[in-house]
């Protein structure tokens, strides 16, 4: 019993540990002094300069923007090459696709950022949101790949054939019997694309240009100029923005474990 | 059946051979370009000059610190998560200050770590304020393990989940203890996740280079930030694609070496 | 899959949304018919209100990026991804642009307001013509010390900063010619050396420095000076106005020995889009009232003649930010050197960060 007790402070002290600099950056977002040494008055005012700041408004919009589009594709394209992945019948052929697949996983980021700045000046094609957006779409295919994975290896290709026999076309097949099966893990991969993206520096650090700035980008260079309240205003609204992501996120996979299992039974 | 396996097929190639197999020609071409042609001129520099060797050993013993510190806190809490009630709940709750954004993390360790700032605060009830925390160290492998950890639990949490409780539990029936039953049962069976773990946080750690930047002062030069440096700053792309490729090169060897491993594992157990 | 496909389309519909908002956001409050005036400039270094005003005047858009160094600039730009109209390197980088085909030439016939700028700011050896570049700002390199932890008068020459008393207290700015050049100017060097012997020297001197070193960082170094975070910091003119002006404790001191003029100056790279806003833009600077209100909420010194006079009296007869002739004969403008000499700069200066600890 005890026992239990004190691995519950420790798991309370990490979470705590893990929110403290959120709940830092949220409490002096009120505060009307210029560091965060103390809390001086309690103003909304950082909050009004955030909403009088459209060039940051449009940044945080755009992060959004960016990382939906290109975890969509992601998702895509991913959930097509886990299914021709697994398709592959040739042992080796199937190995080098998954040994390509990790290259990314397992690269620093910083190389993949600096890979892809080579490649798009060899190619020609301009620094800005479209090289930002190929870069991300490039860096999550490979998480995405490997959250659908697992799921068509639990999958049972008699199905498939029983789908045949019943006189299922190929589109059918798919849509019908391999898709739902593997949707928790589409739609974990989702999800695991989204937070690459929203969380990466480096490689968008490397490759953007022309005006078009992430949050990260931007907020590394407003962080090197010093401390701005206003950072900790966008730190709330971004909190509470996770918050309700998360929070969707959370309804919408219970809602489907429900279901799934109300099927089972 | 081909003609769909085809479908499903190209798309992902085109991708493989467009942003996986294309750069990784092209960096390897930029590290061998010199003003005139070909040229082993950076190699030469990277493996003569000791300071490129010493950066790199250094990089890997931070990486390395960060790995064990992130893998030593972690750990019990996958555990202990695993243990608990309405697990989706608290899993969701760890994962989620991944989701604010990193750079946001980063700059309030510049608040809580400065002469005046919370630690420091803190310390003062003790006494030993205002003592010098940003900057240092120690500064920038806590900011980089607090950034990790999600990605150490999650993994191995998973790990651990897979495991059937009637092993525990039998473990347990047969008289082994706490330590017994975590040393033959859990941890072998939990290796595959604290392996995904490791090398979700080891690598990373190696190119965290706005960390050294806003949090290390630049007193701490990583691989990361001696790519950045070689790319943005000296622009000596041909030097920072060589560091890249060396990089590349150690990392191909690690994959082979734990991928074949783990085959052969598979193989044993079959 | 039906639920798949609706999620799909959802998301594609958030996505259109969110375009729409961050266009909306972006041309806020101005007409469509305006064209954008993409400016790459320095963090934190132009009024933000001038910037309205400027936006007000002409009808521009102004969108204002920001870079860190004057090398990761040039690397965006040489790029070639890019489309700045306006961009403010240093001196030794206008020089290397020049030489990169990356500059566009100024017609000055265009700038009624290029008269205002006084003529020692003119025709430096980077742009001896100013057929490329117009004088923005000027400054020197110096040291900023608190005297909450620094006895005034005790820190006069470079080479008081290898004292003791400063263990782990000092900020550097990144950045390799200044290091590097502080280093040269303490062993009474030209900071434009090309003896390799003499860098070498130079390197292992600053070696000797990096336990008093806290951390080398740029725009951030203000902020921590201001903070009291260090006793001690090296940094360029126009940052230690900021400074001094935060927090009385801290001075600035250019030592007599020899440091750094530099300069910034606007430019147009060959990528511009926007040429006439380019122009109205520079000219719109150069006006004396807005030089004035520019130099006063940066800090830095004006080549603006014209725009001096209008400054407070105490700003003016500053002699640390304005030195008198007989003082700028000690100070060296950066050349550019080379690629080659200017990697031997970076590469030992990357050495010592690398482990001069």
């Amino acid at each position: 019993m005890k026992r239990i007790k004190w691995s519950r402070i420790y798991f309370g002290f990490i979470l705590v540990l893990m929110y403290l600099p959120i709940f830092y950056l949220i409490y002096y977002s009120f505060s009307s002094g210029h560091n965060m040494d103390h809390f001086e008055k309690f103003t909304f005012s950082h909050y009004q300069d955030l909403f009088n700041d459209n060039r940051l408004l449009a940044i945080f919009l755009e992060t959004i923007l960016l990382a939906l589009l290109s975890s969509l594709i992601a998702t895509i394209i991913g959930t097509f090459g886990a299914i021709a992945i697994s398709q592959t019948k040739n042992k080796k052929g199937r190995k080098t696709l998954l040994a390509l697949n990790n290259v990314l996983m397992v690269s620093p980021d910083v190389i993949i950022g600096a890979s892809f700045l080579i490649f798009f000046t060899f190619l020609g094609i301009g620094l800005g949101f479209g090289s930002v957006l190929l870069s991300h779409i490039a860096f999550s295919i490979p998480i995405v790949v490997l959250m659908v994975l697992p799921r068509l290896k639990e999958f049972d290709y008699s199905l498939v054939d029983a789908a045949r026999d019943l006189g299922a076309s190929t589109w059918q097949v798919y849509s019908k019997v391999m898709i739902p099966a593997i949707t928790p893990g589409i739609l974990a991969g989702f999800f695991m694309a989204l937070t690459y993206s929203l969380d990466d520096f480096a490689v968008t650090f490397f490759v953007t240009g022309n005006g078009f700035s992430t949050l990260s980008v931007e907020i590394y260079s407003r962080a090197r100029q010093g401390i701005n309240l206003e950072i900790n205003a966008l730190s709330t609204i971004m909190f509470i923005f996770v918050m309700i992501l998360v929070l969707i996120y959370y309804v919408i996979t219970n809602h489907k474990t429900h279901i799934g299992k109300g099927r089972a039974q | 059946m081909k003609k769909s396996k085809l479908f499903f097929l190209i798309p992902y190639v085109l991708w493989l051979s467009l942003f996986v197999i294309a750069p990784i020609i092209l960096i390897t071409i930029n590290a061998f370009k010199g003003e005139d042609g070909f040229t082993l001129k950076n190699f030469q520099q990277f493996f003569v000059n000791g300071t490129f060797l010493r950066m790199t050993l250094n990089s890997f013993w931070y990486a390395f610190l960060i790995t064990l510190i992130t893998l030593l806190i972690s750990y019990p809490i996958a555990y202990i998560l695993s243990q608990m009630k309405n697990q989706q709940f608290w899993l969701l709750l760890i994962i989620l200050p991944t989701w604010i954004n990193l750079l946001l993390k980063a700059y309030a360790f510049i608040g809580i770590f400065s002469k005046h700032g919370l630690l420091n605060n803190f310390l003062k009830l003790f006494g030993i304020a205002p003592a010098n925390i940003l900057f240092t160290d120690f500064a920038f492998i806590f900011v980089a393990a607090y950034i990790e950890i999600p990605f150490m639990i999650l993994p191995i949490y998973n790990a651990i989940c897979d495991i059937n409780p009637a092993v525990i539990q039998a473990a347990y029936d047969l008289g082994a203890s706490k330590w017994q039953t975590f040393i033959k049962v859990l941890w072998p069976l939990s290796k595959s996740g604290v392996e995904s773990g490791i090398q979700a946080v080891f690598i990373p750690s190696l190119s965290l280079f706005m960390l050294t930047r806003l949090i290390g002062g630049n007193r701490v030069i990583t691989l990361g930030t001696a790519i950045e440096e070689y790319f943005m700053t000296t622009m000596n792309w041909s030097m920072g694609s060589t560091i890249g490729v060396v990089l590349i090169v150690l990392m191909v060897i690690v994959m082979l070496f734990t991928s074949s491993d783990h085959h052969k594992k598979k193989e044993i157990k079959l | 899959m039906k639920k798949l496909l609706i999620g799909i389309t959802a998301i594609l519909l958030v996505c259109l949304g969110l375009e729409v908002g961050a266009k909306k956001l972006n041309d806020n409050g101005i007409s469509s018919n305006n064209k954008n005036l993409i400016i790459y400039n320095w963090g934190d270094y132009i009024d933000p209100k001038l910037i309205k005003k400027f936006e007000k005047q002409t009808g521009y858009h102004v969108i204002y990026e920001t870079f860190d160094s004057n090398e990761a600039m040039y690397t965006k730009i040489k790029q070639g991804g890019t489309a700045y109209d306006i961009c403010v390197p240093s001196d030794y980088m206008i020089s290397k642009m020049r030489k990169a085909n990356l500059l566009d030439e100024i017609d000055t016939k265009k700038i009624p307001n290029y008269k205002n700028i006084g003529s020692e700011f003119l025709h430096h050896s980077f742009d001896p013509k100013n057929t490329y570049s117009v004088p923005y700002f000027w400054g020197t390199l110096g040291i900023v010390y608190n005297d909450k932890f620094v006895k005034p008068g005790q820190i006069k020459h470079w080479n008081d900063l290898w004292s003791k008393d400063y263990r782990h207290n000092i900020l550097l700015v990144d950045s390799a010619r200044d290091i590097m050049g502080l280093s040269l100017a303490s062993m009474g060097k030209s900071l434009n050396t090309t003896n390799t012997l003499d860098l070498k020297l130079a390197k292992t001197k600053l070696d000797g420095l990096g336990p008093n070193v806290k951390a080398i960082i740029s725009d951030e170094l203000k902020m921590y000076m201001i903070q009291n975070e260090a006793a001690v910091g090296v940094t360029w003119s126009g940052e230690a106005r900021t400074m001094l002006n935060d927090n009385k404790h801290l001075h600035y001191v250019v030592p007599p020995e020899g440091s750094n003029l530099w300069f910034d100056n606007f430019v147009i790279p060959r990528t511009v889009k926007n040429k006439a806003g380019a122009y109205a833009f520079i000219n719109f600077m150069l006006d004396p009232k807005n030089a004035a209100q520019n130099a006063e909420y940066i800090g830095y010194a004006t080549p603006n003649v014209k725009a001096q006079k209008l400054l407070p009296k105490e700003i003016r007869n500053d002699k640390q930010f304005y030195p008198s002739e007989q003082a700028m004969k000690n100070l060296e403008v950066y050349r550019d050197l080379g690629p080659k000499k200017i990697q031997e700069y970076n590469d030992l200066f990357l050495e010592f960060k690398m482990y001069g600890r």
